[in-house]
């Protein structure tokens, strides 16, 4: 992969002013000074704006009192004005007969983290058995798992589901029973686990394979097994794209509705199954919907803003390839 | 691991998390030992490594519930596979290592995609019980059908402006701020929705897209632009064929931030003497980025091409949260969904081939260049 990030020094400011000063007839400069018009930083500054208005909208919303948000637009905020958390308080204990929002956001986190850790251990696994180890049709097979990730979920969901509730038999031979487990987290744990494993292998088989192979060799000539090259050298080495890719993984699932539909029956439903519902079914309560909507997006937007520069590296990683 | 999982399920949901991890935990770390044990010389380590290739597959069938002569037929495999490590000019413990590293992941994919792909497959031309092939019925009805027709244009529709529009976007955006002060505060704002779920986002439009009777006050920002224009207000969602591309905004405020992001960092990867050398020969900057920026992005531009392609094709909770398919916005995966709710599994399965039926030309030419780049390597 390419290392397309610039390295971004800490500077101070007298710093900054000398590197400026000493760039002033430099390439940097005159570059800076014909990219950066005028019409281009308020074409910037309009997406900017257009791209954030809408949640920004909604956020206001969800602080205002019900009446006042079905009576007039949330830009009239100072006009009318008015704080009130009750959306929030009412919203989580808003949901169908089994389940309430407080007790989905709860299933989310009980469903997203184990679905984050299993594939990147299984994965992190078989990318380092196809970087590292030499067999017959290797690189077929890769491809092959490359090809897996773009089979629309889809077409897997309905027989994965039949699978884990009746098994599969051929003729008389039984080979899995059911799992038994409907109404728990088990059955969307394997699912998410399954479906990233695709985009996983291949991501940090970019990463693995990038070790200096000296260091690789080195090791197994001291008389390291695989075992241990795999916990000594390359976990520690690949944990900058086991990060990324874990913060990716999470967004996904957390985020995920689809999954939640099929594998994630009645109380075990994560938020969004919830909050798809509750716009269903009370679509015009928008002191309920914005502040739902607000609830689940915010450790989304905590983990992002957190951790946005591991985010950001584990995008370029596999895809500014080649 | 049936009974492990019933078990756990017993208890309150964040001590199963521990639980759940630990077990998985313990496995692995089995796993790791018998890869390192595996190379190991002498009669020991040789039962140890024999005994293992009949305790893991047994290990796996009785986790599934298998019946007892499975683990049986397990154990010959297993000895085969001992037979032809032993024989193995890698040396021992070779073929044993490379299964323990494989195994747990071709396994899941086994399972939970190529036997559900082909599975799908074969429901697609089966009656709706699955009892009685029907050969191409299924699909006669899709293309036969309005709402059928109606929903693969609409799926066109989303693949062909996506992927094109927030492509644009997003090159513009990042060649706009690109060395500009504050790019970094701009870049978050913009990649911000990509943390969103596709639920909260379509919450977030809906809101924009609220419509109030006329005379009376409206609380979505969108008709109340209208209105300060002087128009009406407009069902936005409602109206076809209109509501799709009000869909397909949603979409786009998302995929925007991934472009943006990428071809950000691509930019910054061509290099400064080309374009000083453009500029030495008297061209302005659009034909600097048209001659030289582009074509030195090109795989980016690609990759972000192909990545929003898919993610547009598979659409699925935007449509499902704001019109769940009615007045005429639904797509192949919402369809595929809802048919499977009314017991049609062969029509659903039949939209799902159809879906990777159009996912198809994007595998094969994702893959062959993968196949270009490690023959390089």
């Amino acid at each position: 992969m390419t290392a397309t990030v610039p390295a971004k020094l800490p500077l101070d400011k007298n710093a900054k002013k000398q590197l400026a000063r000493g760039e002033k007839n430099g390439a940097a400069k005159r570059t800076k000074k014909r990219l950066t018009s005028r019409g281009a930083t308020i074409a910037a500054l309009v997406i900017a704006v257009l791209w954030t208005t809408p949640t920004f909208g909604l956020f206001v919303s969800s602080l205002r009192p019900p009446e006042e948000i079905l009576r007039n637009g949330w830009w009239t905020i100072f006009q009318n004005p008015g704080f009130t958390l009750n959306n929030y308080t009412e919203v989580l204990a808003a949901g169908n007969s089994t389940l309430n929002l407080a007790g989905a956001f709860i299933n989310s986190i009980a469903i997203t983290l184990p679905a984050t850790i299993f594939p990147l251990v299984i994965a992190s696994l078989a990318a380092y058995a196809f970087a590292w180890i030499k067999f017959p049709g290797r690189n077929w097979i890769f491809i092959g798992v490359f090809a897996l990730q773009i089979v629309p979920l889809q077409m897997a969901l309905v027989p994965l589901l039949s699978l884990f509730s009746r098994g599969l038999s051929i003729g008389d031979i039984e080979l899995f029973s059911s799992l038994n487990a409907s109404n728990s987290y088990s059955q969307v744990w394997i699912a998410h686990t399954i479906f990233a494993l695709p985009l996983a292998i291949f991501l940090l088989h970019n990463f693995v394979s990038e070790i200096p192979s000296e260091l690789i060799e080195a090791a197994r000539v001291d008389g390291a097994g695989h075992g241990q090259v795999f916990f000594r050298i390359v976990l520690p080495l690949t944990m900058p794209a086991i990060a990324s890719f874990a913060i990716f993984q999470f967004l996904w699932v957390w985020n995920d509705l689809l999954v939640a539909l099929v594998f994630a029956d009645g109380r075990v439903a994560p938020m969004t199954k919830l909050l798809a519902e509750i716009t269903g079914s009370r679509g015009q309560d928008w002191n309920l919907l914005t502040a739902g909507a607000f609830i689940s997006i915010l450790v989304p937007l905590l983990v992002f803003f957190a951790l946005q520069r591991y985010f950001v590296r584990g995008l370029l990683a596999g895809s500014t390839k080649g | 691991m049936s009974a492990f999982l019933s078990w756990i399920a017993t208890l309150p949901s964040l001590a199963q998390i521990p639980l759940v991890l630990l077990a998985f935990f313990a496995v692995i770390a089995l796993l790791i030992f018998f890869i390192e044990i595996a190379p190991r010389s002498g009669r020991k380590y040789t039962i140890i490594r024999a005994a293992a290739c009949v305790l893991f597959p047994a290990l796996i069938f009785l986790a599934l519930g298998s019946v007892l002569w499975a683990a049986a037929a397990a154990a010959v495999f297993g000895g085969l596979f001992f037979l032809l490590d032993y024989r193995s000019k890698q040396g021992a413990g070779y073929l044993f290592q490379l299964v323990g590293f494989m195994s747990p992941a071709v396994f899941l994919l086994a399972i939970g995609l190529i036997y559900p792909t082909i599975q799908t497959t074969i429901q697609a031309f089966m009656n709706s019980r699955g009892t009685r092939f029907v050969g191409l019925e299924n699909f006669i009805w899709i293309f036969t059908q309005d709402t059928g027709i109606r929903t693969v244009l609409n799926t066109v529709v989303w693949v062909l402006i996506v992927p094109t529009v927030s492509t644009i976007f997003g090159l513009a955006y990042a060649v706009f701020i690109d060395k500009s002060r504050g790019e970094k505060i701009f870049k978050i704002l913009v990649f911000m929705p990509m943390a969103i779920s596709f639920v909260g986002a379509s919450i977030i439009w809906r809101f924009v897209y609220a419509v109030r009777p006329e005379g009376q006050e409206q609380i979505g920002l969108l008709n109340q632009i209208v209105v300060w224009m002087g128009g009406q207000p407009v069902d936005w969602i409602s109206n076809s064929p209109w509501n799709t591309f009000f869909l397909i905004v949603v979409l786009i405020w998302i995929q925007t931030g991934f472009a943006m992001v990428i071809l950000s960092a691509a930019i910054k990867g061509v290099p400064a003497e080309q374009l000083e050398a453009a500029e030495l020969d008297g061209t302005n900057a659009w034909q600097r980025f048209i001659n030289v920026t582009v074509p030195g992005i090109r795989s980016s531009l690609v990759v972000v091409l192909t990545t929003i392609s898919i993610a547009s094709l598979k659409v699925f909770d935007i449509v499902r949260t704001m019109t769940a398919g009615a007045n005429e916005t639904s797509v192949i995966a919402n369809e595929m969904y809802s048919q499977w709710q009314g017991f049609e599994v062969g029509r659903s399965a039949a939209f799902a081939v159809v879906l990777f039926v159009m996912v198809l030309p994007i595998v094969v030419y994702n893959a062959r260049q993968i196949a270009k780049q490690r023959e390089i390597r």
